[in-house]
């Protein structure tokens, strides 16, 4: 590898973008209390920062959508003040959101020259060969640049994306969580993509919760604590450990704690559920006190088995038992399964597991409501006092229990999400990447609340696209493979090439 | 404490609406011609405004329900036509009195007992509550758009009430059900018709189910992420029917106000009455996205546009500028409405 020389040639360039002692405040808020970032051109620089560290505040000062309050800029050496998004795209600032910015119902070209039309007597004038050459660049070369977008999948949707930060010409290309949707596969191509642009000389800045991910791409890190950098230098320099315990303040030298946890009787049995598409054909045993573990690609049907199970999604065919009795009789739903205690944690805070404009309160009791309620009416008084309770227990941090979910940070989101299985208090619950998107401080905390619960006798089951994480916390594991789950086994039988083994081919050997 | 400050201005913000529509409409009439202003001021007036605002302010509590749980029900006005003509229907058909040489009831001395007047209006509400079942069962149970399902209701609820009322108003006899309306009740203490107190009463019974009772919370979860409320058990498909269903009372009950208030069912009235309703709503601090809204802030939404009718029509200003001031007026509303949620964001 030829790193040493390609650290070289960074020291030696200018920088193309110089934070210094920047400050961003929002009323009382200080966000920003003084960051410091140096980016190179022809590198790529991960930023690292737990929930609410300021990475998304810095992000949007660079691109356009907030200005500094006090601090210095420098865009290759020139000032650089954006006063809208737009003027920091013009600038060469691009910014690939987590959450796409692609009209579904557009081509790729329609999406790639919005609102940078070049056009002839009003007519929209064709830049075809330059978004083929964009497209080809990204591997994307056999793709018509009049394909719908809504047809692709979402890893080449981003793609798309950076395809249309390469058309505009940007410097600088930041990509917020880029993978957090991913499936391995479109994460390996969008590095390939990221070490291309790097070697054209496009500077980019990764975000990313993904430790082992952002040492596997970056060149460079910054890390955000608070507002604050408190620390920058050479990735290859510094071990996963070592950056974890730079981001948290503290040692995080349990990352996945244990508490002590019997297993007993046999409390689900679940034989042969297959749905429309998908699960095909999954068959588990889920006993009291077990923490059992799904692994998949993405794509691979493991949220479909839960959905399935849990009444989500209809079920096609297989039996369902709890406790003994016949749970897929007459049909499953949602209302028959928390009857029955079983519970699902959605994968998705945002559009599914939370309400996003209700509060915590409203949130934390919505499915158990019968608990503060007397012949068809609420006490209000009561049901705040359950949400502060379940917040001062799970320790989520907000203003007020009556306060919207919108001004929570993902991992207090999720917590929330979790009170909510907790206060209903089910025997069986489903957890759907429980912690997709959160920070690495409120993952160990998430961690740590479900062995709890399996230590209080709780039968889970938690779907993972990140194996590290169900082998620090599942008893057993099954791995899935095109919708079909493979035999349930102790955890510690599962090596890691025995799982990619299955999960890429559905073969045990 | 400061959080505490906002809840209350949340709930404070339609009254400070209609006391800034009262003060703009005061100013507006000193300019204009500050004779009228007594006249604005009187009781009288203040009762006329209140009979006025019953209609749109019971149809818009049923609309309430609906567009916070992220619904829309365009049909209401029609629905309302469809109910005053099957109440005045009804009341004809149990009229009693004096038989004329042709064997026919005379029309001009007949009356309605209060068993005839009761059938009627259960009828009207009945007809107007399966018009609203009809449209949640096909919003709930087949999983289409409510703005094309209440559309088609519009146009057949409309077809009904024509072909009910050959095209023209039903009259009826004389009954006690049309003083529900009159301006100066009878008893004299009632201060406010019969049909206002109606308003006023259906208002609160509304208020408290939203804001206590698990049903209007379950109504609100639907609105805020329909989802959510399938995952945490709740069954969306029964509340939406019966979201819809308890629209179509209210828009009975509106109905039944709208035969007293004419003493006749009119099958081809009340066009637009819906676009009216939904404009109270949305001023009263409901939002379309769903989730939001509540029963006083609807009422009081009523009253602002019902206030302005009045005003413009004391100064003889014609409609059309009515017309353009209750659009700006709904604009404006929902720009406030954005402005409060960039201020909580």
């Amino acid at each position: 590898m030829d790193q040493p020389t390609q650290v070289k040639t960074i020291h030696m360039a200018e920088p193309i973008l110089h934070l210094k002692n920047v400050h961003k405040r929002f009323g009382p808020v200080h966000a920003l209390k003084g960051v410091e970032l140096l980016i190179y051109p022809g590198e790529v620089h991960a930023l690292i920062g737990e929930n609410g560290a300021g990475k998304s505040t810095m992000m949007k000062v660079l691109s356009g959508a907030h200005q500094a309050t006090e601090g210095d800029i420098k865009l290759e050496g020139q000032p650089y003040q954006p006063q809208n998004p737009n003027e920091g795209r013009r600038a060469g600032v691009a910014m690939i959101y987590q959450e796409l910015n692609l009209a579904a119902h557009l081509t790729i070209e329609e999406n790639i020259t919005l609102g940078a039309e070049k056009s002839k007597f009003g007519f929209v004038e064709s830049q075809s060969s330059k978004i083929k050459e964009a497209l080809e660049l990204l591997g994307l070369g056999n793709l018509s640049p009049n394909t719908k977008v809504g047809s692709l999948n979402i890893g080449t949707q981003q793609l798309i994306e950076i395809a249309r930060a390469i058309v505009a010409d940007a410097k600088i290309i930041i990509m917020d969580e880029p993978t957090s949707s991913l499936s391995r596969e479109d994460t390996e191509k969008l590095f390939e993509v990221t070490k291309t642009l790097r070697d054209r000389g496009v500077a980019l800045i990764y975000i990313s919760h993904f430790l082992e991910e952002v040492k596997e791409i970056s060149d460079r890190y910054t890390i955000l604590r608070d507002g604050m950098t408190c620390g920058t230098g050479m990735l290859e320099d510094v071990t996963v450990p070592e950056i974890a315990e730079m981001l948290v303040g503290r040692s995080l030298d349990n990352m996945y704690p244990h508490v002590e946890h019997e297993i007993g009787e046999t409390v689900m049995n679940v034989k042969g559920v297959k749905g429309i598409d998908f699960p095909k054909d999954a068959s588990f045993e889920l006993r009291k006190g077990e923490i059992m573990g799904v692994f998949g690609l993405v794509g691979a049907g493991r949220s479909e088995m839960l959905r399935c199970i849990f009444g989500l999604d209809p079920l096609v065919d297989g039996e369902v038992f709890i406790e003994g009795e016949a749970h897929h009789k007459g049909g499953i739903t949602p209302k028959k399964s928390l009857k029955s205690g079983l519970d699902l944690c959605s994968e998705d805070r945002k559009t599914e597991g939370l309400a996003q404009s209700m509060s915590i309160a409203v949130n934390t009791t919505l499915s158990a409501l019968s608990k503060e309620s007397n012949k068809g009416f609420i006490n209000l008084r009561k049901e705040k006092a359950i949400a502060d309770e379940w917040a001062q227990k799970l320790q989520t941090k907000c203003h007020s229990t009556l306060d919207p979910m919108t001004t929570l940070s993902g991992g207090n989101q999720q917590k929330v999400a979790i009170a909510r299985l907790m206060n209903h208090d089910s025997q069986i619950l489903f957890f759907d990447e429980p912690t997709r998107g959160i920070d690495v401080g409120s993952k160990a905390e998430i961690y740590q609340l479900i062995q709890e619960l399996a230590a209080n006798g709780k039968s889970i089951v938690m779907v993972s696209s990140y194996l590290p994480e169900l082998q620090g916390v599942c008893d057993t594991m099954g791995v899935m493979y095109r919708g079909v789950l493979s035999p349930v086994e102790p955890i510690k039988d599962w090596t890691k090439h025995k799982v990619m083994m299955f999960a890429t081919t559905g073969q045990m050997t | 404490m400061k959080d505490n400050f906002k809840k209350q201005l949340n709930i404070l913000l339609p009254f400070i609406g209609l006391i800034f529509v009262i003060i703009v409409v005061t100013v507006f009439i000193l300019i204009k011609d500050s004779s009228k202003l007594n006249d604005f001021y009187s009781l009288f007036n203040l009762k006329l405004i209140m009979r006025q605002t019953v209609v749109v302010g019971i149809g818009a509590l049923g609309m309430t329900l609906v567009i916070i749980s992220g619904g829309i029900d365009l049909s209401v006005g029609s629905i309302v036509a469809l109910g005053s003509v099957v109440c005045a229907t009804v009341m004809t058909a149990m009229a009693t009195g004096p038989v004329g040489p042709d064997g026919m009831l005379n029309m001009s001395e007949a009356t309605v007992s209060t068993g005839g007047i009761a059938v009627a209006l259960l009828a009207s509400v009945g007809v107007c509550s399966l018009c609203g079942l009809m449209n949640g069962v096909v919003t709930a149970k087949f999983k289409m758009m409510p703005f094309i399902v209440t559309l088609g209701t519009m146009q057949i609820a409309r077809g009904i009430a024509k072909i009910a009322g050959n095209d023209e108003r039903v009259r009826t006899p004389d009954n006690g059900f049309q003083s529900f309306m009159d301006q100066y009740p009878d008893p004299e203490w009632l201060f406010f018709a019969p049909g206002v107190w109606v308003m006023i009463g259906l208002t609160i019974i509304v208020g408290l189910m939203l804001k206590f009772s698990v049903m209007g919370r379950y109504i609100y979860a639907i609105g805020s992420n329909e989802d959510t409320a399938r995952l945490c058990g709740i069954n969306v498909e029964k509340y939406k029917i019966l979201i819809y269903t308890l629209c179509g009372v209210l828009t009975g009950v509106a109905a039944c106000m709208d035969y007293s208030n004419l003493g006749s069912g009119n099958p081809v009235g009340n066009i637009g009455l819906e676009l009216n309703i939904i404009a109270a709503v949305v001023i009263g601090g409901a939002s379309l996205n769903g989730g939001e809204g509540s029963a006083l802030g609807s009422l009081i939404g009523a009253l602002i546009m019902a206030i302005l009718v009045n005003a413009f029509t004391k100064l003889s200003i014609p409609q059309a500028y009515q017309e353009i001031t209750i659009g700006a007026i709904i604009i404006l509303a929902v720009g406030i409405d954005k402005l409060k949620h960039r201020k909580a964001a």
